[in-house]
């Protein structure tokens, strides 16, 4: 059967040149990088040519960057690691950010933290006047995304950062989607903090970093050694870190292909769906997004049907974030939007990567015009459209 | 019953790799039924229909009947909703058709299920959709029914 992979957002396959740089610190440079023999030695200097690598790749300096185990625990240490400083205060973030924020602030918010969940419009983006008028005396953090995972859309970070500075409140933001997508500068970002995943980025899982900027405070979650700074105690995991230098290395040189592929692939998908069925729409079409990530939602059919007759088809796509597959709740993002709940119940996300073919995103044009008019044509709103309807239960 | 869905489990060597995924644990069967689903439609003049939705997870469907000499002699349906509500309300109209209405009244959620050869636990409120549709529908139909009994039974009062 063939084989087609969508959903580049929940991960990426490992490039064979990341593979190739990470398989001597599996066998040969195996040292602990805090140990003084050469072992050590060997494994320290490359943690430490990969920081610089890290660094640059986001215009940090190398001190700057805090390995991590991924996206989520570098939420987590830039919104508790400030929290857990300053002791109380508020916190801004965004009704659209992934559960490791959202359900970080959750949380902040049983520990005695105040926060601001900002609402966004139509098409997903946060208003940076919002930002501004959110702000309160006891501010301590702003936490905006750069780029939703789900629809794509590009948040004004630069325009926050400055209003971020201006007030002196330290500003974060969840970069995870947009490294190696779009251009990512610390510096013309305006952040503070930013969190940066490996696997996103065709390198390996369970590697990430939490860019820290000079001055910045922040407490620790894991005490230990004097790791990272001392800021996140355990040993590094180095065949990951040296992953994700490498990846990172890879999706900075070829970024501009990558943008032209994945754009040409995705407008023809958009474009053909549009034409090829009716009523349907491309979720955030209007705002600015990623090159790769298209949200599109099917009137009167269910997206777990939809997916479904995908993966037998070979098709691998997701509805939502992949966190959210298995509960019954639509996507948190598209209800923020204030997409009606119908709409955001039949609603998939398709995210391409840079092996992906002209000749499969035809496939999954021609599967998925045959899937959208077989489950309309069992669907019982499709047909009772404008007719009486009475609920029974 | 309640634990029939643990036999769903598979060890990681006998995954099926078509079936894994987050998709998963759907059987044959039940691929079967929502792939192609038995009775879809409407029909002309229904002795029997209901429209019925779970607000649990916003599925609906729609049941029809046709009853001759107290026996569901056809039955269609629509449905708006994930694979287990389209797969389990296929199955519930095989079950009730050539049923009579007494019989297919006793058809139970449970019934579907096992018919299916079991579905996920969190898909289970999915089959109870299709029996309430189907009850509904039967419901229709035996109160038309009684209401057209009344009408002739009210004129022949006022003839006599």
């Amino acid at each position: 059967m063939k084989k087609v992979y969508l959903d580049h957002n929940a991960t990426t396959p490992l490039d064979p040149r990341v593979f190739e740089a990470m398989k001597p610190y599996f066998t040969d440079v195996y040292g602990n990088p805090s140990s003084p023999h050469h072992y050590g030695r060997l494994a320290k200097q490359a943690l430490e040519e990969s920081r610089a690598v890290v660094a640059e790749a986001i215009g940090a300096k190398p001190e700057e960057i805090i390995f991590t185990s991924g996206g989520t625990e570098s939420d987590n240490l830039a919104l508790r690691g400030i929290a857990y400083h300053k002791e109380r205060g508020h916190i801004i973030t965004a009704s659209i950010e992934h559960h490791a924020v959202l359900k970080t602030c959750k949380d902040l918010e049983n520990d005695g933290f105040s926060v601001t969940y900002l609402s966004v419009d139509r098409e997903g983006r946060v208003d940076p006047d919002e930002v501004r008028r959110s702000i309160r005396k006891n501010t301590i953090l702003v936490s905006i995304m750069y780029a939703n995972n789900e629809t794509g859309v590009i948040e004004p970070i630069a325009e926050i950062g400055r209003i971020a500075r201006e007030w002196g409140i330290p500003f974060h933001s969840d970069a995870v989607q947009a490294l190696g997508k779009i251009e990512v500068n610390v510096e013309k970002l305006g952040v503070d903090l930013l969190s940066l995943s490996a696997h996103k980025i065709y390198g390996p899982k369970g590697i990430g970093a939490l860019f820290v900027k000079d001055g910045v405070r922040l407490s620790p979650l894991t005490t230990g050694g004097s790791h990272e700074l001392g800021m996140r105690a355990g040993t590094e995991n180095i065949p990951a870190i040296v992953g994700f230098a490498k990846a990172l290395k890879i999706a900075d040189g070829e970024i501009a292909t990558y943008h032209t592929k994945v754009l040409r692939l995705r407008d023809k998908l958009e474009s053909d769906l549009l034409n090829n069925l009716s009523q349907v729409t491309i979720h955030s079409a209007k705002a600015e997004r990623l090159p790769h990530t298209s949200c599109i939602g099917f009137a009167s059919v269910e997206a777990e049907s939809i997916l479904l007759h995908l993966d037998l088809k070979g098709i691998a796509a997701s509805s939502g974030s992949a966190c959210t597959t298995g509960e019954p709740e639509p996507s948190h993002v598209l209800l923020a939007m204030n997409v009606p709940i119908e709409l955001a119940q039949g609603s998939i996300r398709i995210s391409l990567g840079k092996e992906n073919t002209k000749e499969e995103i035809d496939y999954t044009i021609s599967v998925l015009e045959q899937t959208i008019t077989q489950l309309r044509t069992i669907s019982s709103q499709w047909a009772v459209e404008g007719n009486k309807r009475y609920n029974l239960t | 019953m309640s634990d029939d869905w643990k036999a769903l489990y598979k060890k990681p060597q006998e995954l099926d790799v078509q079936h894994t995924g987050p998709l998963l644990l759907y059987n044959e069967l039940v691929i079967d039924h929502f792939t192609n689903p038995r009775n879809v439609g409407e029909m002309e003049n229904p002795h029997g229909e209901a429209v019925i939705g779970d607000p649990s997870c916003g599925d609906e469907m729609k049941v029809c009947i046709k009853v001759e000499e107290n026996r569901i002699v056809d039955i269609k349906f629509k449905s708006y909703g994930c694979p287990g509500a389209i797969a389990t309300s296929s199955m519930m109209t095989e079950m009730a058709k050539g049923k009579t209405i007494e019989e297919a009244q006793k058809i139970t959620d449970d019934d579907v299920v096992i018919a299916l050869g079991g579905v996920p636990e969190r898909k289970k409120h999915c089959s109870l959709m299709g029996v309430s549709g189907l009850l509904e529908a039967i419901n229709d139909y035996l109160n038309r029914k009684k209401a057209v009994i009344d009408t002739c039974y009210e004129k022949g009062i006022s003839r006599s």
